[in-house]
């Protein structure tokens, strides 16, 4: 019976090494070791065994059994691996096909850059004020010291509606709204930014609406030394530390006195290049300290506070800081325009 | 203003100072120059020529073959083209070698088979802007005058050998529209002294009087302050001297004959207009200065004929007007050709009233751009005397003895305090004293030092700009160098930026939209009447508000709604292949009830979205879908829920202008105890998809003031359910016309409080529902917050449901 046994362990052996395929390994193993199996088959002739043999060949058995077992076992795991591996193989895709992405869309570049120098200003501690853009011949003129027949209006050509409303021409006017609104008080630390008007025919340059940011500081003892370290720290913050300013004087009548502010050109840092037109310098905004009757228009005493203020249009810093050609291109709402600027 | 750098080295030494860095200091200094031109755009080796014979070219027609002695010890032969050359001509020759503007260089040539050893210039080939030079000498060889040295060098006879200065002037700095002005600031910025022409010395007058010849009355001594005349006869009209119409076109002036010359010349170095009339044709020797009358009409020196009116200036004589004062003389006392005797103006017209005139004439000189920033009164006798002066030098003329004169002014400097702590204090700065008193005086005004650091100064009439401590303290700031101002932070209380509500509201929109795939746009905000009321109801019944002069017809009233500029931004994306469009925009639509403004109107803040096309591109593994009503309404929901106010907002079916009437929801909003219309949302109606070349378009804009009202920002925290939910569908058959939102709202009626949310996911209508009927689908959601519900419960609640649809709306059951 022995004999048997080893028998069946070297057969079931040889012909599992030959198994090919998880069935055939299955049919393998009710063949030896299922209950009708060849294993069982033999076993059932233990009855006629003595006592002493018994236990023997039980042991004989159990070690058939086992190491039938183990490799049905192990060559089940290879079939199992090598389905698994299949299976995966079929699964296969093309990662290098698009994806599916939620539509993304963008920011208008102007309100991109209006929310960056917002962002700046509100971290300085100012506010944001808002004003009318069908404004009065006061408050766009003769607030701002532009008295009516003032040659400075040529600076700025109107969209009048009435011989005393028109389109403002500027932001400056919510200037004069916001220190009347502010009865007296300091300090006023405002930003307004909005869309101005003025009678401009439209080229590469020059856009007959357009939009400014205009600042607004009032209180005790404003030096322009402040305006500069404001300009300074603004600067910084919109461009990287390593900017610089300069002011030139110039004229506005609201300011006095009044100044142009140059920045290093951020295309080549103060190098010279075409963008500069080789200076260095690129021309971002005017300022100026708050003409003495502008002060009185918004109800303070310009012997007893000053201020400072600033302005600049926002296509400007937009046209630079994007290398956009053409004004043009703000207004026009080309969604292959629109679309460039979907970036953070 | 263009300033000669050579002319002005006349009046101040800039020995040193090269033309480049003078136009930084002075633009450092606040006088912005906006560029520094050579006027040698590339000549050399072109010298006069005496042209001694002009001969036909014997195989050309057109051509001259001339000889020419150029200094060059043999003469030369020339063969020119233009139709002037003649024999006895002083020329401008290019010798072989000679470079001119444009890289062309000559060469020893044959032209025709007639050798050509140079070439006799034209001013443009000289790179001069011939424009302002008479036709002839435009169409031909520039001829130059008969004194003219040969082999002189043509480049520094023409004045090419200089520098032109182009000022960028602001409009206070009106004192730099002439020579001396800017000599003065020159001054200012270098500290050396400016050298003032001495009319008053040089002028060699006659026995015989002005007075006699000349009589002046000012009827308007507000609008003339000052008026001065001189009388010169025996003029010989004919050219200016080349040095003085060198300078004439160095400044961008056209030379026209000595007496006319003289007059530009001295207003570019006085910046003080003069006229010259023609004292034969002034009746009576009467010059007034008055206001024009009702229909009288003038001839202006440009050929026009002007109708005048009351609020106009002239200078008439006893008969009629014979100048627009300020502005531009007249026809009829033109000087000529035979002119001999001259009256010669300088006076102080009132800016406003040039001003006015020119603008109400459309025409503007240089004299009128200098009146209107109002002229140095201290000025107009110094420049009539060296007018005067250079009319005898340079035409011949004798000066009769003193000026006509009216003075209702006499002109006073003005005196301002000065004190060193507010110029210290408003600049951030330490000054010194004696550095602001050196300051000063660099300026030429006269500082008086009424006790330390304190200055009583008298500003000359030529500094009209200055007339506070101010614009006192600016001087200061930019002689001393806005560079040298510190960098402080402000000082005081600190304060807190944040935004406001509103624009909190904007910023999140934008973001909620721009995430969903929309891009904004910005449109104008003037359109044309036709678009201003293509919506009426968004209109709101304002009447559009129109510019009193608009650049054009399409932009020439203020919008009264968003959309049309949305509209026009999705065709014109259309027209170039963009076929997808999804737009927002937030911006002001502009009303008044108000037929002419006499207050302003309201600026209403809106938010208008527009979709077209698709939302999201089709790609290998999808297809696109295209937008419809509801991707609109999505957004809208999404908006209102990011703004926490989705349950305050309904949608009900409308059919406002300029939508689908049966694709629009009018978006109500409830606040405090009534509901009100802020904006529709729907297909625009296909009419105008049309008009537009537009596929279906779908569309929305809201009204932002309410958004702003009732927007929640409050987060607050609710317990999440401890115990599991019933979930039941229920599908009902119903007539076309009952909405999803009546049966939802009928389902959380009956359902009470168990009922947890309720939703339609499937709507259906088929042949076999029968015709006009639907199928719509329902989502339960049933919940007890203490216990679970029992099937018992919901089949109870469930029923009850049902009971309500059958009867609320005949529904039946599906099954």
């Amino acid at each position: 019976m022995k004999e048997r046994l080893e028998a069946l362990r070297r057969e079931a052996l040889d012909r599992l090494e030959a198994v090919a395929d998880a069935a055939a390994l299955n049919d393998l193993r009710v063949e030896y070791l299922g209950k009708k199996g060849k294993l069982t088959e033999i076993l059932r002739g233990m009855g006629g065994l003595s006592a002493e043999e018994r236990p023997v060949i039980g042991q004989v058995a159990n070690d058939v059994r086992a190491a039938i077992e183990e490799v049905l076992a192990n060559k089940q795991e290879a079939f199992d691996r090598a389905e698994t591996a299949r299976r995966l193989r079929a699964e296969t895709i093309d990662v290098t096909l698009p994806g599916k992405a939620p539509a993304i869309g963008s920011l208008h570049p102007l309100t991109k850059v209006q929310e960056e120098i917002e962002d700046i200003f509100l971290g300085m501690g100012y506010q944001i004020a808002e004003g009318p853009e069908v404004e009065t011949d006061y408050f766009n003129f003769e607030a701002l010291n532009l008295p009516k027949n003032h040659p400075a209006r040529d600076m700025q050509d109107s969209f009048y509606i009435t011989d005393e409303i028109l389109l403002r021409t500027h932001t400056s006017p919510v200037q004069v709204r916001t220190m009347q609104a502010a009865n007296g008080k300091t300090p006023v630390k405002i930003i307004c930014p909005g869309k101005v008007y003025r009678r401009d025919d439209d080229d590469a340059t020059h856009s007959f609406m357009f939009q400014q940011i205009e600042g607004l500081v009032v209180g005790p003892n404003i030096r322009m030394s402040d305006l500069k370290g404001t300009l300074l720290q603004f600067v910084r913050e919109m461009y990287g530390p390593q900017m610089q300013i300069r002011l030139r004087p110039s004229f506005f009548p609201f300011t006095e006195p009044g100044a142009e502010v140059d920045v290093t050109c951020a295309k080549c840092g103060g190098h010279g290049c075409r963008m500069c037109k080789h200076t260095g310098w690129i021309e971002i905004l005017g300022c100026g300290m708050v003409h003495p009757k502008v002060l009185e228009h918004g109800g303070y005493d310009p012997t007893e506070v000053s201020g400072f203020a600033f302005g600049m249009g926002i296509e400007r810093i937009a046209l630079l800081k994007y290398e956009i050609d053409d004004i043009r291109h703000f207004y026009s709402n080309d969604l292959r325009f629109l679309k460039q600027f979907a970036k953070m | 203003m263009n300033v000669s750098y050579r002319w002005l080295s006349d009046y101040i030494d800039v020995s040193g100072i090269e033309p480049e860095g003078l136009a930084e200091k002075l633009t450092r200094g606040g006088i912005e120059i906006d560029a520094v031109r050579s006027r040698n755009l590339g000549v050399s080796k072109v010298v006069v020529g005496y042209v001694k014979t002009r001969e036909k070219h014997p195989d050309a027609d057109k051509l001259n073959v001339c000889t020419v002695d150029a200094g060059q010890g043999e003469d030369l032969q020339i063969v020119c083209g233009a139709p002037n050359v003649a024999a006895g001509q002083k020329v401008p020759v290019a010798l072989i070698g000679a470079k001119l503007p444009g890289g062309l260089e000559i060469k020893r040539a044959k032209l025709r088979g007639v050798e050509s050893q140079g070439m006799i210039c034209s001013a443009r080939e000289l790179g001069i802007n011939d424009k302002l030079l008479p036709k002839e000498l435009q169409e031909g060889i520039l001829v130059l005058p008969p004194d003219a040295a040969v082999g002189a060098d043509a480049v520094h006879l023409l004045g090419l050998d200089d520098h032109v200065l182009e000022l960028d002037l602001t409009p206070n700095r009106s004192d730099c529209l002439s020579l001396l002005g800017v000599a003065h600031e020159v001054s200012a910025l270098t500290g050396r002294p400016v050298k003032l022409p001495q009319p008053e010395r040089d002028l060699i007058e006659g026995a015989d009087k002005t007075a006699d010849r000349v009589s002046v009355t000012v009827q308007e001594p507000e609008l003339c302050p000052i008026y001065s005349a001189r009388y010169i006869r025996g003029v010989k009209i004919g050219p200016s001297p080349l040095w003085m119409q060198n300078r004439l076109i160095a400044a961008g002036i056209r030379p026209i004959s000595n007496i006319v010359d003289i007059t530009n010349y001295v207003m570019l170095e006085y910046g003080q207009p003069l006229h010259a009339f023609d004292a034969a044709k002034v009746a009576g020797g009467h010059i007034e200065v008055r206001l024009a009358r009702e229909g009288e009409t003038l001839e202006t020196l440009d050929g026009q004929v002007r109708k005048l009116d009351p609020r106009m200036l002239v200078i008439a004589d006893a008969e009629k007007a014979i100048a627009l004062a300020g502005v531009m003389g007249g026809a009829n006392s033109e000087v000529a050709p035979d002119t001999t005797e001259i009256i010669l103006e300088s006076a102080k017209f009132d800016g406003g009233v040039v001003r006015k005139t020119s603008r109400q004439l459309g025409l503007r000189s240089e004299a009128s751009a200098r009146f209107e920033k109002e002229v140095d009164p201290g000025r107009v006798a110094a420049a009539l005397d060296r007018a005067a002066d250079l009319m005898v030098r340079y035409a011949g003329g004798h000066a009769a003895k003193g000026a006509a004169t009216a003075v209702a002014e006499i002109p006073v400097p003005a005196v301002i305090d000065l004190a060193l702590s507010r110029a210290n204090g408003l600049l951030g700065t330490e000054l010194s004293a004696l550095e602001v008193q050196t300051l000063l005086a660099r300026l030429g005004f006269h500082a008086e030092s009424a006790k330390d650091g304190l200055w009583r100064v008298t500003v000359p009439t030529r500094r009209g700009d200055i007339r506070r401590e101010v614009d006192l303290i600016e001087e200061v700031a930019r002689l001393h160098g806005y560079d040298e101002i510190p960098t402080t932070p402000i000082e005081g209380p600190t304060t807190t930026g944040a935004l406001t509500t509103a624009q909190a509201i904007r910023r999140e929109l934008r973001t909620t939209l721009t995430r969903a795939g929309l891009s904004e746009a910005i449109s104008y905000s003037v359109t044309s009447p036709e678009r201003a009321s293509m919506f009426a109801e968004l209109a709101q019944g304002a009447r559009p508000i129109a510019l009193a002069m608009p650049m054009s017809e399409e932009r020439s009233v203020l919008r009264t709604t968003m959309l049309p500029g949305l509209l026009e931004a999705a065709a014109y994306n259309l027209s170039r292949k963009n076929g997808d469009v999804a737009l927002l925009e937030i911006g002001s639509v502009y009303h008044t009830q108000e037929e002419s403004l006499t207050r302003l109107p309201h600026e209403k803040p809106r938010l208008s979205i527009l979709l077209a096309g698709h939302l999201r591109p089709a790609g290998w593994n999808r297809k696109a879908e295209p937008v419809d009503f509801y991707d609109a309404k999505g957004l809208l929901e999404a908006a209102f829920a990011r703004l926490g106010m989705g349950e305050l907002v309904d949608y009900e079916a409308a059919s406002p202008d300029g939508f689908h009437p049966g694709r629009t929801a009018a978006v109500k909003l409830r606040a405090g105890h009534g509901s009100e219309t802020i904006g529709y949302v729907g297909q625009l109606h296909p009419e105008l998809q049309r008009a537009f070349d537009l596929p279906d378009a779908f569309a929305a804009e809201i009204e932002l003031a309410p958004v702003y009202e009732s927007a929640n920002r409050r987060i607050l925290y609710r317990t999440l359910p401890k115990f599991p939910s019933a979930e039941r569908d229920l599908a009902v058959v119903v007539d076309d016309a009952v909405t999803g939102g009546a049966l939802t709202e009928a389902v959380r009626k009956a359902a009470g409080e168990l009922l947890e949310s309720v939703s339609v996911f499937d709507v259906y209508a088929g042949e076999r529902l029968g015709q006009g009927r639907k199928s719509v689908a329902l989502a339960m959601v049933y919940r007890h917050a203490d216990r679970t519900l029992t099937d018992e419960e919901v089949a109870d609640v469930h029923s009850r449901v049902l009971a309500e649809l059958e009867q609320s709306f005949g529904a039946e059951l599906r099954k």
